[in-house]
């Protein structure tokens, strides 16, 4: 984190900084369908990126995408649950043909079109379960604008390093709200980059090193490129359930969980001696921070975990909470998502949930919480 | 040397199906057009005809059902090269789930043709009905006949745009007919009219082809428009949006010794969010963290403004307001919004115009005329009042930021200066 300054501050929003981080990650094509409360993203990626095309619908968005990556761009888009449950099976398309994309999805009131004007945290679990047979999809929450800056490029770097789509997990209060921010001196963005394939012959679409096949576009003249949505070998051909299909659709389970161990991004905060912690994700970190720095003010020790990589699930949460007597874990929904992905139905002893429907939670609820 | 875009001659489908005779005669197309494998993009879909990839030289994807034109779309935007060839195959089933699809790609003459494969029935699930099945046209799903007539795909894709559209009978050598839409600018699509031989000639035995489309008034035909194709020239970006963002030095003094939460509201279009946006602004000149939300109905133009602002000599984390520390109030719909937040307030501040009634709180009310400098200006003014009566910040940032925002001819500055002194 840089060192704060007086008189280099601007007034922002999470999502300029959102598409201006994607942009310089090497981002540069935004396609999309606006949506409440994604609109500021749609705008500015309207603004900044190379090409942006309207899409029809959710559907087209990420098809649109999925063509455009296949040729060797890099498509984002911005949207929230409606449109997310849209592009599932499309994002299930791109995963299997391990074409890289960002997909920003901005957290609203549910359940259906809900409110779209009121954020929320109900949708982490339908993301643990996108992709049909259960494989995970990275998924990095942003909590903060330090993150709105630094996660975007981040997403980037994974989905191109990974060759699969990357979603981003936001939510009203942290794209809309306007802060006092210092963006004189953020952190310089690194570009990402295609794992290209260099050698002249013999290119095999879905053959891995480190489990991710190198990449070749589309279109070129030199050697042919198959891609393919149903089951297939390395080759890119259609098979049913050979050994040689079976091995590929593990190895694309295999990829996200062993590459994404290069990636493990949370915030732990320890106090020595603290025997209570307290967990928050999103926009749920910011009244987690107060509520722990205002608790230690009076004295009480607590430390606070604030997870970033969520999916797939990494063992350090687990294992970080085993090691207090008592967790609150807040979260913007009536049924703690995160403990959910985390415990299932075994919610350990000294576990504790602090949720809120149709607002923020605030720090005072979350002490209440750790007090009570 | 010219190489084949078919690796084969024995290609997956059943014998006498319309499937090889397109597969064999695109192949041809595109060979007589000149066209080396690599310079040509297959995109199927799911369907019979999507089994063909095997069998191609040429680059293949193969996406969801019905999605290919769409895919294909993508690839188009993507090479943005005319040398390159996107072919999209897509069968009469995904034709329909995928319209939108289609319909797209023709309204924005993509540089890329479509083949439907239409033989009229649904043959990988079984030969059920589809949205091409010709009325009277039996199927397994539709034994006394289809009681419906099919889309016409052909009028649909020239309606919304194509530069070139055909519909042709599987029968004999169509790779002139489907060079003719290779080879056109823009979106180009071709209707490849057969019947599936496990399905469709078994339940409509002695009908032919010819017949079968006449009567359904879906015969050969050509539509043509004249229309550039699209390129994706996308005008002057921004460079950095960070650019736009200008940054505010601390120039001033405040006088807040802890975080204290606003709350303003008005009717749209009398200036709430600007008031907001300039009060921010003025605070982070004077060294204050700030935190700026708006909130109104979905319908921007009419009914509440609200804007919450949070003020703080130290980082703020979280910014949500529940009972504000300060309320300022310059019209009903503003009130209306806010009786429970003002009603809550066990202390703190209530600015009010005058024409308002004052809900029961504990907060000290300060009633005043706002809206007497004009409605468009009530909340600004108010802003200017509230500095002065707390004293958080001085006017000066105020003015200050209205000058570098270039607001000055906007604002009646003067007025407000004017009404304060009073």
């Amino acid at each position: 984190m840089q060192k704060k300054t007086k008189g280099d501050r601007a007034l922002v929003d999470g999502s300029r900084l959102i598409i201006e981080s994607l942009a310089r990650a090497g981002a540069d094509a935004f396609i999309g369908y606006p949506i409440t409360p994604a609109n500021l993203l749609y705008l500015y990626g309207s603004q900044r990126m190379e090409l942006m095309l309207p899409a029809p619908d959710e559907i087209t968005t990420l098809q649109w995408m999925s063509g455009l990556s296949a040729t060797g761009r890099l498509p984002v888009t911005a949207t929230s649950f409606p449109g997310f449950a849209l592009m599932l099976e499309s994002i299930n398309m791109a995963y299997m043909m391990e074409l890289p994309m960002v997909i920003v999805l901005v957290q609203r009131l549910g359940p259906a079109t809900g409110t779209a004007t009121c954020g929320a945290q109900g949708d982490l679990l339908l993301l643990k379960g996108m992709i049909s047979g259960g494989h995970p999809v990275p998924v990095l929450a942003t909590a903060g604008m330090e993150d709105c800056w630094t996660l975007p490029a981040r997403a980037v770097k994974i989905a191109l390093e990974l060759r699969t789509p990357v979603v981003l997990l936001t939510s009203k209060e942290e794209v809309m709200t306007q802060r006092s921010f210092h963006t004189g001196r953020l952190e310089e963005i690194e570009r990402g980059k295609w794992p290209l394939y260099t050698l002249e012959c013999d290119y095999k679409p879905y053959k891995a090193t480190e489990w991710v096949p190198d990449f070749l576009p589309v279109g070129q003249n030199r050697q042919q490129v198959r891609l393919n949505a149903s089951t297939h070998d390395e080759t890119g051909i259609l098979q049913h359930t050979t050994p040689q299909a079976m091995a590929n659709t593990r190895r694309l389970e295999d990829k996200v969980v062993q590459r994404m161990q290069e990636h493990l991004l949370y915030e732990l905060d320890e106090e020595p001696g603290a025997d209570t912690l307290v967990v928050a994700t999103g926009i749920t970190a910011a009244a987690a921070r107060q509520a722990v720095q205002t608790l230690r003010e009076a004295g009480h020790k607590t430390s606070l975990l604030v997870p970033k990589t969520l999916l797939p699930v990494p063992g350090k949460y687990a294992e970080t909470i085993s090691r207090y007597r008592r967790t609150v874990m807040a979260e913007e929904s009536i049924n703690n998502q995160l403990g959910g992905l985390l415990f299932g139905q075994q919610t350990p002893a000294g576990l504790r949930f602090a949720g809120a429907l149709g607002r923020m939670i605030t720090p005072q609820e979350i002490m209440e919480e750790v007090t009570r | 040397m010219k190489k084949d875009m078919l690796n084969t001659d024995s290609l997956p489908y059943c014998k006498g199906c319309g499937h090889d005779l397109i597969a064999k005669h695109t192949a041809g197309a595109l060979q007589k057009l000149g066209y080396q494998p690599l310079d040509v993009i297959v995109v199927t879909d799911i369907g019979c005809h999507g089994i063909i990839d095997k069998c191609l030289n040429t680059h293949t994807v193969h996406g969801l059902h019905g999605r290919s034109a769409a895919l294909g779309a993508g690839i188009t935007l993507g090479l943005a090269n005319p040398d390159k060839k996107v072919v999209v195959f897509i069968g009469d089933g995904g034709a329909t789930i995928g319209l939108q699809h289609l319909l797209e790609a023709a309204r924005l003459n993509l540089n890329m043709t479509v083949v439907v494969h239409n033989n009229m029935l649904y043959g990988m699930t079984g030969g059920q009905t589809s949205g091409l099945t010709p009325h009277g046209f039996r199927t397994t799903t539709s034994f006394d006949g289809n009681p419906f007539a099919g889309y016409d795909l052909c009028a649909l894709a020239h309606t919304a745009g194509a530069s070139y559209v055909a519909r042709i009978m599987g029968i004999g050598d169509i790779s002139g007919r489907l060079a003719v839409a290779f080879g056109s600018k823009g979106f180009s699509l071709a209707e490849v009219v057969e019947i599936c031989p496990s399905y469709g000639i078994k339940l409509n035995p002695r009908r032919k082809l010819a017949d079968i489309a006449r009567e359904a008034g879906r015969e050969e035909g050509e539509w043509t428009r004249q229309r550039e194709a699209f390129s994706p020239g996308q005008g002057k970006k921004t460079a950095s949006l960070l650019d736009k963002t200008r940054p505010i030095p601390a120039q001033f003094k405040h006088y807040l010794k802890e975080a204290r939460s606003l709350v303003l509201s008005g009717s749209a279009g009398e200036g709430v969010q600007l008031a907001a946006n300039l009060l921010g602004k003025a605070a982070m000149r004077s060294g204050l963290e700030v935190t700026l939300k708006g909130s109104y109905p979905v319908t921007v133009g009419v009914g509440f403004s609200t804007a919450e602002v949070n003020l703080s000599p130290g980082p703020i984390h979280f910014h949500g307001i529940g009972v504000p520390d300060m309320v300022l109030i310059t019209s009903a719909d503003g009130l209306n919004h806010n009786r429970a937040r003002i009603a809550g307030m066990k202390e703190g501040l209530l600015l009010i115009d005058d024409s308002l009634d004052v809900p029961p709180t504990g907060a000290e009310v300060v009633r005043h005329d706002f809206r007497g400098i004009g409605a468009r200006s009530a909340a600004l003014y108010g802003v200017f009042m509230l500095a002065l009566k707390t004293g958080f910040i001085s006017t000066e940032p105020l003015f200050r930021t209205i000058a570098e925002e270039g607001l000055e001819e906007k604002i009646p500055v003067a007025r407000i200066k004017e009404a304060l002194v009073q």
